[in-house]
Parts: C-alpha cells; sequence; structure tokens
C-alpha cells in the first residue's frame, strides 16, 4: 500500500460564484509555488477538488506543506491497492488505524468503474466493513453521518482508497485578496498581523525600517527570518527594506520628547504607503492592538492614519497580548520575535511619549523637517529582495556547525 | 602501544582535534560580543550546550560549562556550602572520593564545617546505612561519586536517592567522571541527584573542559564571580573551541558505546578471569564493578615497577589514581577498603576503553603472564 496522491477540498471559494476559477487558479499556482521544489509532483486542479500526484514524493512531506496554504479546508492521502479484495481489506484497515478511536462510526463508499472485478459494490462494502468491524474494538458502521467515510474505487488501472483527513489552513488563496504593505518590525504582533491577513487572501510585501547603527544587522536578520517563516504559506514574500536613520536622526534633533514617537510613525505610515503605491498595492498591514503601547491608543492613532487615505488593516487590533502569544507560537515566529534586538520602535523611544497627541501639534513640529526631501531621499534608496519559505538566513552558520558537532 | 591508562585520560579523537582547530581559527569571536563574530561564537556556543543536554536526557539550561572535573567538585560542594550555609554546615561523603571531593572537604573543615566520611565495604561499596545514619538536621550536602576511579565501585546512587526523598532540601552531588562513555549513565535513572560533574578528556575530548549538571531549581553560590557569564553561575570568556570539542566527543564516544555495547564486559571478564587464576594476584576490583576498571597487585611487588616493566613492553597501564601517582600517596580508596598496606602498594589499575581491540587484550594478557612468571622468583 503506497500513497499515490493527495486529494484536495476547497474552502470557502466554493461560495464565490462567478469568481471561482479565478480562485481555484491562484490557489493551483500557491501550491504549485509552494511544491515547486519536489520534481515529478502533478497537480491538476478541477471544479470541487485539486488531485496532486505525489510520483514518487513522500506525502508526507507535501501534506506539511499543504497545511500551511490558505484555501483549502481539507484534503487526504490517498492510496493505491493491488486490485484483490484481500488487499483492499488490508489497505483499509491500515488507513482506519490511522484515525480509530473507541465508539466511533464509520461507513465504505464504494465506486467500481472496472465492471469486471470479481465483487460488485455492495459485497465490496460489506466485506471491507466486515473486515473493519473485526479489526477494531467498539466500531459502529452508521449510514448517515458517520465519523470517517472510507472510500474506494476500482478503476481500470488499480485501486484507490482514501477518507476524509486532514484538515487545511482554511481562508482564502493569498493573492485573491489583493495586495497589501506589511509593517514588520521584529516583534510579536507584526507577524502575527501579516499571517492574518495572508489568510483572508492579502498577499503581502514586507516592509521594514532600518536605522543603522542605531539598529544591528542582527535585527534586520532577525526581519527577514521572521518573514521567511511567513513565506511558508505563499512560497515567497518580497522584503523592502527602508533606511531610516536620516528620518529618526532629524526627528530627534528638532521635535519635542513627547511628540517624536508620533512624528516618526507618521513618517513611518507616510513611507509604506509611498511604497505601497509604487508596488501597486491596496492596504497597509500593522500590528497595532488597541492601548498596548503608547502609540496604540485611538487617540495616538487618530493623529498617525491622518496622513493617509488607505485602508490601514490591523488584524490584532482587538486581541490581548496572550492571545496574539498563542497565534505566534503557532506559526513558530514567537522564539525568533523575542530575540532581544534595538528595532526603529525602541531606538530614541522617550521616556514619557504622549498617549494623547493633538494633530495641530503633531502637524505644527513635522514642519521644522525637511520630510518630503528625507521620503525621497529613503525612497530611492530601498533595498528589495526575495524571501523564499525556509530560506535560512543562517544556512551557511548551519551547515558549519553541524559539521563541528 | 596499547593504552590502558584511560581512566586517567583519553586520547582525542582526531575529528575532534578537528573540530578543536576549526573553531579557534573561523570562530574566534568573544560569545559576550554584540557583533557577528560574537553572535555565531555564541550561537555555536549555545548549540554544543543543546548537543550535550539531547544526549544525556538533560534540558540545556541545565549544563554549566567549567574547566573540567576538579573545578566541577570544588564548586558544587563549596558552592553548596556558600550558598546553603544559614541552614547547616554539615556535610556527608564517602571515603573514597577523588581529591578533588576530599581535598575540598578537607578546607571546609578548617572552616567549621562538620564532614561525615561514611566507609565503604570490602567492595569499595559505600554503606547505605551507614549514609542514613549520618544524616543531621543540619546535612545540606551529600557527595557520593558514581563510579570509582581506583577500583570501578559502582555506588548505590539510586538507593541513597531514596533515602535522600525523605531529605528534599540536601543537594545530592554526585562526581560522575568515570561514566560517560564506558557505562551506560542517564541522569533520568537518578532523579534525586541534584548536581553532577563531567570532564570532556575523560571521553575522548579536550582537557581543560568539562561541564556541570545542576537540575533546574537548585541554586549553587558562584566560585567564580565577575562578566557574568553562564547565567552568572561562572565566569570567565568560554573556552568555546573546547567547548564545541567536547560535544562532539561526546556525541562519538556514546555512539561507539552504543555500538559495542558489551564489549567492555567481555574484555572485562577475559581479563578478571585470567587474574583470578594467578596464585600470586591479589584483584582488588569486583567482577560487579565497573566493566573498564580493573585494580589488582602481583603480591611483594611494588606497583610501579609492574608499571615500567608493562611499559617495557609497549603496554600503558598506571598505579592506581594518575592524579596521586607520581606522589607515591598510598591509594586512599584501597585503604578504605581495609586493604594491608603491604598488599596496597602492589596495586595496579587497568582501564579500558570501546577503542581497544581484542587482540590487544590478548596481547595484554599474554604480557601480564610473562610479567607474573617473572617476578615469582624475586618477591
Amino acid at each position: 500500500m503506497e500513497c499515490t496522491e493527495l486529494m484536495v477540498r476547497y474552502g470557502e471559494l466554493s461560495t464565490k460564484g462567478k469568481n471561482r476559477k479565478y480562485f481555484i487558479k491562484r490557489l493551483e499556482q500557491n501550491v504549485n509555488n509552494a511544491l515547486s521544489d519536489l520534481t515529478g509532483i502533478k497537480i491538476r486542479a478541477k471544479r470541487d477538488r485539486m488531485h496532486i500526484m505525489l510520483n514518487g514524493i513522500d506525502g508526507e512531506i507535501v501534506a506539511d506543506r499543504l497545511k500551511k496554504i490558505s484555501g483549502i479546508q481539507t484534503f487526504s492521502p490517498v492510496y493505491t491497492s493491488e486490485k484483490n479484495i484481500k488487499a483492499i481489506k488490508e489497505a483499509a484497515i491500515a488507513i482506519m488505524g490511522t484515525q480509530y478511536k473507541p465508539n466511533m462510526s464509520f461507513k465504505i463508499n464504494t465506486k467500481r468503474a472496472d465492471h469486471d472485478f470479481e465483487h460488485d459494490t455492495n459485497e465490496i462494502n460489506q466485506l471491507v466493513g466486515q473486515a473493519i468491524v473485526d479489526q477494531f474494538k467498539d466500531i459502529q458502521v452508521k449510514m448517515k453521518n458517520p465519523d470517517c467515510i472510507i472510500r474506494i474505487e476500482i478503476r481500470l488501472k488499480g485501486v484507490f482508497i482514501s477518507t476524509d483527513t486532514v484538515n487545511g489552513a482554511g481562508g482564502m488563496p493569498i493573492g485573491t485578496g489583493g495586495k497589501g504593505m506589511l509593517m514588520l518590525s521584529g516583534g510579536i504582533d507584526s507577524p502575527v498581523a501579516g499571517y492574518l491577513a495572508m489568510k483572508r487572501g492579502v498577499e503581502i510585501e514586507a516592509v521594514h525600517f532600518h536605522s543603522p547603527p542605531y539598529t544591528s544587522p542582527q535585527a534586520l536578520k532577525k526581519a527577514k527570518q521572521l518573514t521567511a517563516k511567513l513565506a511558508a504559506y505563499s512560497g515567497s514574500i518580497r522584503f523592502i527594506e527602508v533606511p531610516f536613520t536620516e528620518i529618526q536622526e532629524e526627528i530627534k534633533k528638532h521635535v519635542p520628547e513627547g511628540y517624536s514617537m508620533t512624528i516618526t510613525r507618521r513618517m513611518m505610515m507616510r513611507l509604506t504607503d509611498r511604497i505601497r503605491e509604487m508596488r501597486k498595492g491596496k492596504a497597509i498591514i500593522n500590528g497595532e492592538s488597541l492601548g498596548q503601547v503608547a502609540s496604540q491608543t485611538l487617540e495616538s492613532m487618530y493623529v498617525i492614519n491622518e496622513v493617509t487615505h488607505t485602508p490601514v488593516l490591523r488584524p490584532v487590533i482587538t486581541l490581548d497580548k496572550n492571545e496574539i502569544i498563542a497565534i505566534a507560537k503557532n506559526i513558530d515566529t514567537f522564539d525568533l520575535s523575542i530575540q532581544p534586538f534595538e528595532d526603529c520602535c525602541t531606538i530614541f523611544a522617550p521616556p514619557r511619549p504622549k498617549t494623547k497627541p493633538k494633530l495641530d501639534r503633531a502637524i505644527h513640529f513635522e514642519n521644522r523637517l525637511n520630510g518630503e526631501e528625507m521620503i525621497e531621499r529613503a525612497l530611492s534608496k530601498l533595498i528589495i529582495t526575495e524571501i523564499h519559505v525556509g530560506e535560512g538566513i543562517d544556512n551557511r552558520l548551519n551547515q558549519e556547525i553541524s559539521e563541528l558537532l | 602501544m596499547i593504552y590502558l591508562d584511560n581512566s586517567a585520560t583519553t586520547k582525542m579523537y582526531p575529528e575532534v582535534v578537528e573540530t578543536f582547530a576549526t573553531v579557534a581559527n573561523n570562530f574566534s569571536g568573544n560569545p559576550s560580543s554584540l557583533h557577528r563574530l560574537g553572535e555565531e561564537a555564541s550561537i555555536l556556543m549555545e548549540r554544543s550546550r543543546i548537543q550535550i543536554a539531547d544526549l544525556l536526557g538533560m534540558s540545556a539550561s541545565e549544563i554549566v560549562f567549567t574547566s573540567g572535573g576538579t573545578e566541577g567538585d570544588n564548586w558544587v560542594i563549596k558552592g553548596t556550602a556558600i550558598e546553603k550555609m544559614p541552614y547547616g554546615k554539615h556535610i556527608i561523603t564517602s571515603t573514597i572520593e577523588h581529591p578533588a571531593v576530599y581535598q575540598s572537604m578537607k578546607q571546609l573543615e578548617t572552616l567549621g564545617w562538620e564532614v561525615s566520611y561514611v566507609p565503604v565495604d570490602e567492595n569499595g561499596i559505600i554503606s547505605v546505612k551507614l549514609l542514613e545514619e549520618a544524616l543531621r538536621e543540619d546535612t545540606v550536602l551529600v557527595s557520593v561519586m558514581a563510579v570509582n576511579n581506583e577500583v570501578g565501585s559502582i555506588q548505590p546512587l539510586k538507593e541513597i536517592g531514596k533515602i535522600l526523598e525523605n531529605y528534599p532540601s540536601i543537594h545530592f552531588h554526585v562526581d560522575a567522571v568515570q561514566t560517560l562513555g564506558k557505562i551506560p549513565f542517564n541522569l533520568n535513572d537518578y532523579p534525586r541527584v541534584d548536581m553532577a560533574v563531567f570532564s570532556a578528556h575523560k571521553f575522548h575530548g579536550p582537557k581543560g573542559i568539562g561541564f556541570v549538571y545542576i537540575k533546574k531549581g537548585r541554586v549553587l553560590a558562584p566560585l567564580l564571580t565577575g562578566g557574568g557569564q553562564e547565567n552568572n553561575l561562572r565566569s570567565g570568556t568560554e573556552n568555546l573551541p573546547a567547548i564545541v570539542a567536547m560535544a562532539k566527543a561526546l556525541r562519538m564516544s556514546l555512539d561507539k558505546l552504543t555500538d559495542a555495547p558489551i564489549q567492555l564486559e567481555k574484555q572485562h571478564k577475559i581479563i578478571m578471569g585470567f587474574l583470578d587464576n594467578q596464585s600470586t594476584v591479589d584483584v582488588f576490583s569486583s567482577s560487579k564493578g565497573a566493566p573498564h576498571i580493573i585494580c589488582f597487585g602481583i603480591s611483594g611487588i611494588k606497583g610501579e615497577v609492574v608499571v615500567h616493566a608493562l611499559e617495557k613492553k609497549g603496554i600503558y597501564i598506571s598505579t592506581t589514581s594518575a592524579c596521586s601517582s607520581k606522589k607515591q600517596l598510598n591509594s586512599s580508596t584501597l585503604y578504605a577498603m581495609n586493604i594491608p598496606k603491604r598488599k596496597a602498594e602492589s596495586a595496579v589499575r587497568i582501564s579500558m576503553d570501546v577503542e581497544n581491540t581484542s587482540a590487544e587484550i590478548d596481547q595484554l594478557v599474554d604480557s601480564l603472564q610473562e610479567t607474573i612468571v617473572k617476578f615469582k622468583d624475586i618477591r
């Protein structure tokens, strides 16, 4: 018995009417991206199912990657068995063994395309069902809404057996929701915000503000590593590094302490919006969570958001810190995020930033800066790189360490 | 050359030497530095710590790097003394501990501590009953080795641990220097042990490096204070090449032991069988001891004479503990086992390693035979 195929069921896209074709195409593209390094795999996306032919590739590797792709409701490994009733029974028992729980119910659902096979559909249902009842304690046959359906298809070429199994990530295929710019600092919240936006189909590009020498190369590396973690959900993500040193220094020089944070944020928002325009995005995404820090009070957000009409998505805005941490752990960004490197938000942070800044005061202080010129200079020096899934920034080091140990 | 002094020290594996050199060349940063070189050094050091922890079923935060067995024993004993002084000034240990333990006790005695030395039986095994009787309200530390370095007796750590279950605040320290790479030893089998001391050069790692296991929740005062390395427990710039080499040596040693689990037992049996049949030989090790250590003497012939006689044949063994053999002290373990002085003076120690082949053991037995015959007329 060998797993030869994974059968993918779509999520919400079944409800998307005319756009359905586009959604499926996009999902196929995303799956293709995520599996592109596994040569031999063939993907066939049909109207209500996608079939991934493994052609010898380990099904578990593929399954692990599928679990992260938005737009997949569930998927099932499909096994082939020899074309005789004994082999079919054995295969069915093996598959049942992977999901058996006491007192569960099941049914066998057979389709027979090869009418020369020794048994007909009903006989196969009964024979295989009996074999499973004999093998597992406290298991019941149930025709309506069983816990588990084992599907057997007798085709000319062989026998294919599958069952409803693995839950996918749900959500929408990434890219069907347009493109947004994620403001990625390196903390716990922004990667989670990016993940949640991706889950609803938004393709993201990561915008990271870098202020050497106040921020370290390690902080930049950490942001890239976080991006690589998020890339697991889409295959790859563009990482846009914004040189921010000059702006931060000028703000420090010319703006009173109480307003420096507010104006720094306004500049970040302006820069991100300009980058969004260049990159043809439709939204800005950030990790703001209401009341968490001084810049995330409603008063602060009001003043900071004033610089743009672009929708600013804040997926974690109403989540508690614990809820955000739970998601961060789930998507494996937490351990990276808590590494202690200074980022743009912590350097020059005033001891007492205004939690209730006034818009007219902010504009007043901002006029002391040559804002537009500095923004142009920063935009002319953007560094854009493409970060791929699993791209360890530290591959070389890891390799070297493994050899040493 | 047939090297049978593996309890004194072992030869570094060539791969371990290579790792040592590569780290010294390529990872020159100080793990505490903020720049890239420091960060890479720090990552490498923590990966080494994780590897050691994984191999031994510990958690990485329970491992502190030291300069070796002597520092480890000194630290656990004196660190406990400093930490626990307000609660009592009484320590229990055995009469057969390594000098690193024994001399630490002696030093504490000059500072007003009381130490109970629990005797051993004729096989060099500590009396659990007497240990239990020695326990007092002000006892803060029990220190017992895992495997004796001179005769190879295995101490009843499980039984001692069971007794100490009823005294949860006492630190239970184990000098485990003679275990790794020689006998299967997993601290998870001894859950009551709080601290255990290990040294790399006993398992084909570099000299001058080792580590101490400190169970989560236990507190030791540091002896070396300063820059706060090792979580403030052991200051001093970390010896990174040696740490990485130690992690590699441990992996290789444990692999080799797994590949040949009963090789040492087999060779032990062959040598013991031979020695037991000699009328002029006293065997001090028990057949139930650790398989890599055999202590015996040709009666009437001083140990060092036998060492040199075998050396002429290219076989390297030692007079009991190498640490004290140059000082011509009588074996303290044999003395504690009530072996008469005249016999104890004849003692020599063979200490094997999985690297020793059966051909080497055959040659050892032949050479021993010749030596014994030769000395029959002289004594």
